[in-house]
């Protein structure tokens, strides 16, 4: 009966819906710290999470807040933190330590501009930290970019069983608007995604077994190295784990890439342009690390231009630059500061890119 | 507890304790970290809690503390070592945690975790070494490093105008309410030794019985920090950190029995 329940679609906010995913996803620990515009995510666990067996605390700091997961994904629990920009920041060494020491755990970044303390308004700007590694080190985390309050709650899911599965932080890069705004959603029901033996854990040593010790402390640079290079290869076996949706790429002369909301506005963009005869499509990449390298050199083949917009300076577009290996001239548009790009925005620019390739040409003489 | 094993008709009146592994210390001559860690061991192999206890290391010179502690552990990031500790407890109520910090990594980087973990009541035990100085990094000052005491980063001495004065944290932690029992303790003597590790037992019980947060101090020496031998560090501890530091308990629980208490599911 519950599932019934649980598969009626509801309207909820982005925040919302994420919190309610990941009690359902089997979330046994929440420890965070309020920031705009993620706060609901602490407030909708503080209210839910105990009633269901969870437990909440709202820490001293996001510094606090990471090393408690840190501990408490240590001593074997599924567990999560949530922030905004500023707060990322400061989990950053955490999630280092946390790399090194092959601890998994769900972060949530409702990303705000910056730099600095900087706006409540949606941004792309974290794109590099949270795909480049962000703290000291060579090491990775799992980002995943919802582009709606239905992915918000799905990639929850799917962040959890990629964690544990790579024993590796995992991150969902979306947006203040993702988080803030409204939007019909199915609920994953609860149940689904099974605990994971983690015989690794710190839960006291039996007899019968050797004493866990959770670490990243390699001071021999010998057995350093040996660590890195296992989360090297780590981070090839994910690759196959790389996820992105297409629309209307088979015929494209443009190839638009972008991810999270500005993949929504880029969308309204194409369809615009496809109404004007212009002959557009859309990459989005859901995981951002992996990146779709292959996929992006796949369809480029058949465009003549890429454009990358992204809701920062330019971020993004450096790995599509990597994926395209200058095979295609690769365009970009961007807003910052919080501001958000519209779909006439993008259309003007796919207008002018047509002009200067002349594929509207082309497709005038057809 | 293990009982006694009898050897060609004598009695085994000491041991290794199991909960202590068989690697030499890198501690220097002298230092107080083996003692201290020698006694938590001893208490949790006392106690028979050996599969019940997990133990969080911080940065500093207890940063290998794992190598020889024979149980689950977890090394922190610098001064987060409480924060750690808050974490594996909420997950894991029923099992005994402790921390281990230094002096730099409780009272300096970490102050607002330590502060913070105490005032929440975290039914955990903080270890807490002060030798004013911060050893593993090469004898720089620390937050509890005494007016006047050359350190390779206060050559003229520790100026109070400009560089502070020594934190009492353990003073400052003592007035909070989560504090369940606070105290503090030396080990460069037998009979400290011997009061020492009976407050960490009660740490242990008291942690048994839930009654919130226990910090234990130890005022240790640090013969290679302070340029002494072992036996001038301990003379000049006495002289000059029991006066700024003085030895006893601050907080003890009030009209608690924890030995009456019988221990819960676990």
């Amino acid at each position: 009966m519950n599932m019934q329940q649980s598969e009626q679609p509801r309207l909820m906010k982005g925040n919302e819906a994420l919190a309610e995913a990941a009690i359902r996803a089997g979330l046994q620990g929440y420890f965070g710290y309020p920031i705009t515009p993620q706060s609901e995510i602490l407030e909708y666990l503080a209210a839910e999470l105990p009633k269901r067996g969870g437990v909440v605390l709202q820490a001293e700091s996001e510094l606090a807040a990471i090393n408690m997961i840190y501990g408490a994904s240590g001593a074997g629990a599924r567990v999560m933190t949530s922030s905004s920009s500023p707060g990322i920041s400061l989990m950053q060494e955490g999630l280092s330590y946390m790399a090194s020491a092959q601890l998994p755990c769900l972060v949530v970044n409702i990303n705000r501009g910056g730099p600095g303390l900087g706006t409540i308004q949606p941004s792309q700007g974290d794109y590099f930290q949270a795909t480049k590694g962000g703290g000291h080190g060579d090491y990775r985390l799992i980002v995943l970019a919802p582009a709606s309050v239905q992915e918000m709650a799905d990639l929850v899911f799917e962040g959890f069983r990629l964690a544990e599965k790579y024993r590796n932080p995992a991150l969902i890069l979306a947006d203040g608007a993702l988080g803030q705004m409204m939007e019909k959603v199915v609920l994953p029901p609860e149940g689904t995604l099974p605990m994971v033996d983690k015989p690794w854990a710190t839960t006291g040593k039996p007899e019968w077994r050797e004493r866990n010790i959770i670490t990243s402390l390699f001071i021999q640079p010998e057995k350093m190295e040996e660590v890195n290079l296992q989360l090297q290869a780590k981070y090839q076996q994910l690759q196959k784990e790389v996820r992105h949706e297409a629309f209307e790429v088979e015929d494209a002369d443009i190839l638009v890439v972008a991810y999270g909301l500005t993949a929504r506005i880029a969308q309204k963009a194409i369809e615009l342009a496809r109404e004007q005869g212009l002959k557009v499509g859309l990459l989005r990449p859901i995981t951002l690390y992996p990146f779709p390298s292959d996929v992006i050199a796949r369809y480029t083949r058949t465009a003549t231009a890429v454009l990358v917009v992204e809701l920062n300076s330019g971020q993004m577009v450096e790995d599509v630059r990597l994926a395209v290996n200058g095979r295609r001239p690769v365009h970009f548009k961007g807003r910052m500061g919080g501001v958000i790009i519209t779909p006439e925005e993008i259309l003007e620019e796919l207008v002018s890119l047509a002009k200067e390739y002349r594929v509207a040409e082309e497709k005038l003489e057809v | 507890m293990n009982p006694p094993i009898a050897y060609n008709g004598l009695e085994l009146v000491y041991r290794r304790p199991v909960t202590l592994t068989d690697t030499p210390m890198h501690y220097c001559p002298g230092c107080s970290h083996g003692v201290v860690h020698k006694l938590l061991m001893e208490v949790i192999d006392e106690m028979g809690i050996q599969s019940e206890t997990i133990g969080v290391a911080p940065v500093g010179c207890s940063v290998f503390a794992y190598n020889y502690m024979n149980i689950d552990m977890q090394e922190a990031a610098h001064g987060r070592a409480s924060a750690v500790a808050t974490g594996i407890k909420r997950m894991l109520p029923h099992r005994y945690v402790f921390s281990y910090q230094g002096d730099g990594d409780l009272a300096a980087i970490g102050t607002a975790e330590t502060i913070h973990t105490v005032n929440r009541g975290e039914n955990i035990l903080i270890v807490f070494i002060n030798n004013a100085i911060y050893g593993m990094t090469g004898g720089q000052m620390a937050p509890t490093t005494l007016p006047g005491m050359v350190t390779s980063t206060t050559p003229y001495g520790r100026d109070v105008a400009t560089m502070g004065h020594p934190l009492k944290i353990t003073e400052l932690v003592a007035r909070l309410p989560g504090a369940a029992f606070v105290t503090r303790q030396a080990v460069h003597t037998p009979t400290a030794v011997r009061k020492a590790k009976k407050a960490i037992r009660s740490a242990f019980e008291y942690q048994r019985s839930r009654l919130g947060t226990s910090f234990i101090e130890i005022v240790s020496n640090c013969p290679s920090g302070w340029k002494m031998t072992p036996l001038e560090g301990n003379e000049w501890m006495e002289k000059n950190m029991f006066p700024a530091y003085p030895l006893g308990d601050l907080k003890i629980p009030s009209a608690t029995k924890p030995d009456a208490k019988v221990k819960e599911e676990v």
